[in-house]
């Protein structure tokens, strides 16, 4: 076996052993700081020891009993396991949950302790990407801009107050189950969000490590809850919008909109599986949430070989459907861009211009605006929304588009 | 397990407290008795106690050689503890839900703080 093969079957059990060692490190030690560090240690050891004993037949198996083993040696170095530290011990529920038709994976326990309500959302979002994803503390730092110290010291702070509080390791009870779903999807999305329109002026614009992570985290999810339609649906809704990702920066890194992204270069592979997760909740015949409707919308759009061949009247059904569940000024912004394409963009102005109070820090707000404005030829108008909209937008290829689009307003 | 929940108590601008009289009204008191039978019932119940407004306290430092004694609360807030529950819980899951029937019922936000 080459270096290069033992590197790849390295970060192959990196990626699918990780969450599974830290949560089961986790269910017996009762300690995520002992699981986590356990973990590193084992997966430090594969780096050291692989290359010359060859990669082992069950790799999961090899990690798992490596950590144990590295846990256990710490255990007894510190002394750990003296009565106080029993008591700190996290609470491990040996009833096993109510059906959810779901498996009670101890991932699953895992991902509901990170991404626990009574944590910070920044906290949640970095400590389920390290728990769960496996990724370093400094590759977390980055993808969020913070000092690596600072968030190392986010991440022990919610460690910490899971340990102290008393947080569970546990799966939710079924009454609870919807709620706390929908607040692990906003974690992942969060990451995939953070990835897809990455801020500030000296990173990438859109940054692929971490939509990725995202991704494979909701597919991580789908396989533990398959039942589940919201984590179909946001799982679709990350797979159609990651389908356009290499179409939407241009090669001088400006955003490319939609009409202009050359569609022949969408993953179609990636369309295809999210088109099937689509219809797969259409075919359930169950109403939809927030993340099933968005897919939906994603799905209209990425079904049409061309802008003009867009079911405008249909993406505008959709997003009457989403305003009913979510009355977010936001989502009454994307109504209105669709609403442009379907009825004009003298009648998307007028809805637009009634959010202003709401929006008028927001720069998709401006840009909206702009763009209507310079449709319908007030060009002047148009001109000071981009000014504002430019103003307002911390990704560097949407400044470099709408600075393009300003400056070619006659 | 246990945990303190406290009742946060706010003042609005100006000095004027949130309700007439800073303590809790007939319907509070009624559903905060109902809550704590609760409590009781269920083996979470360990003490709880409704406090007088900040300007009755008095600060005490006994730290050097003889007893200071001054008049009011250590910290002047507009937001002030009213009253607290220590309540027993298995784990923060279980603490969470009675301080949020506990909020209900005295009609105030509260905090949820492990003791060590």
């Amino acid at each position: 076996m080459s270096v290069a093969d033992v590197r790849e079957a390295i970060t192959q059990a990196h990626h699918e052993e990780w969450a599974r060692v830290v949560a089961s490190l986790t269910r017996r030690f009762g300690d995520l700081d002992i699981a986590e560090d356990a973990a590193a240690e084992a997966f430090a050891a594969a780096v050291e020891r692989w290359p010359a004993d060859g990669v082992p037949p069950n790799p999961g198996a090899w990690l798992t009993t490596t950590a144990n083993r590295k846990a256990i040696d710490r255990i007894r170095r510190e002394n750990k396991r003296d009565d106080k530290q029993k008591e700190a011990q996290m609470v491990y529920d040996d009833d096993p949950p109510e059906p959810i038709g779901a498996i009670d994976d101890e991932r699953l326990r895992l991902i509901f302790t990170c991404c626990h309500p009574a944590l910070a959302m920044e906290s949640r979002v970095a400590l389920t990407l390290r728990m769960v994803g496996g990724l370093t503390v400094p590759e977390i730092a980055r993808a969020f801009l913070v000092q690596e110290t600072a968030m190392g010291r986010r991440i022990t702070r919610a460690k910490a107050k899971i340990k102290a509080a008393r947080i569970p390791f546990r799966v939710p009870a079924a009454e609870d189950l919807p709620a706390r779903v929908c607040g692990v999807l906003a974690v992942v999305y969060l990451a995939f969000n953070e990835g897809y329109l990455a801020t500030g002026p000296d990173t990438d614009p859109v940054r692929h490590d971490l939509t990725a992570e995202a991704i494979r985290l909701t597919r991580l999810i789908r396989a533990l809850m398959p039942e589940d339609g919201e984590v179909a649906g946001l799982l679709a809704l990350m797979l159609l919008t990651e389908a356009r990702r290499t179409t939407r920066v241009s090669a001088s890194g400006e955003l490319v909109a939609l009409d202009e992204q050359d569609r022949g270069a969408w993953d179609a592979s990636l369309i295809a599986e999210g088109h099937r997760l689509v219809r797969e909740r259409l075919a359930a015949g169950v109403a939809p949430g927030r993340y099933q409707i968005l897919a939906a919308i994603s799905a209209v759009h990425t079904s049409a070989r061309d802008m003009r061949d867009t079911d405008w009247s249909q993406i505008v059904a959709l997003y009457d459907q989403l305003v009913r569940l979510d009355p977010s000024p936001i989502i009454a912004l994307n109504r209105a861009i669709a609403v442009a394409e379907l009825d004009g963009p003298d009648v998307a102005l007028a809805a637009v211009d009634r959010l202003g109070d709401k929006l008028a820090g927001y720069h998709a707000y401006h840009a909206t605006r702009a763009d209507l404005l310079r449709r319908l030829g007030r060009s002047q108008k148009s001109r000071a929304a981009y000014d504002k909209a430019i103003e307002l937008a911390g990704n560097t290829a949407e400044t470099a588009y709408l600075t393009r689009r300003r400056d070619q307003l006659g | 397990m246990q945990y303190l929940v406290s009742v946060i108590e706010q003042f609005l601008p100006g000095g004027v407290r949130e309700d007439k009289t800073g303590s809790a009204t007939s319907d509070e008191m009624a559903a905060i008795n109902a809550f704590n039978d609760r409590l009781k019932a269920e083996d979470h119940w360990v003490f709880a106690g409704g406090l007088a407004s900040p300007d009755t306290a008095t600060i005490i430092d006994n730290r050097g050689e003889e007893a200071m004694f001054t008049d009011g609360p250590f910290l002047e807030s507009k937001e002030h503890l009213g009253g607290f529950w220590i309540i027993q819980a298995p784990d923060l899951d279980v603490a969470l839900k009675l301080a949020a029937e506990g909020s209900k019922a005295c009609n105030r936000r509260v905090e949820v703080r492990p003791f060590l």
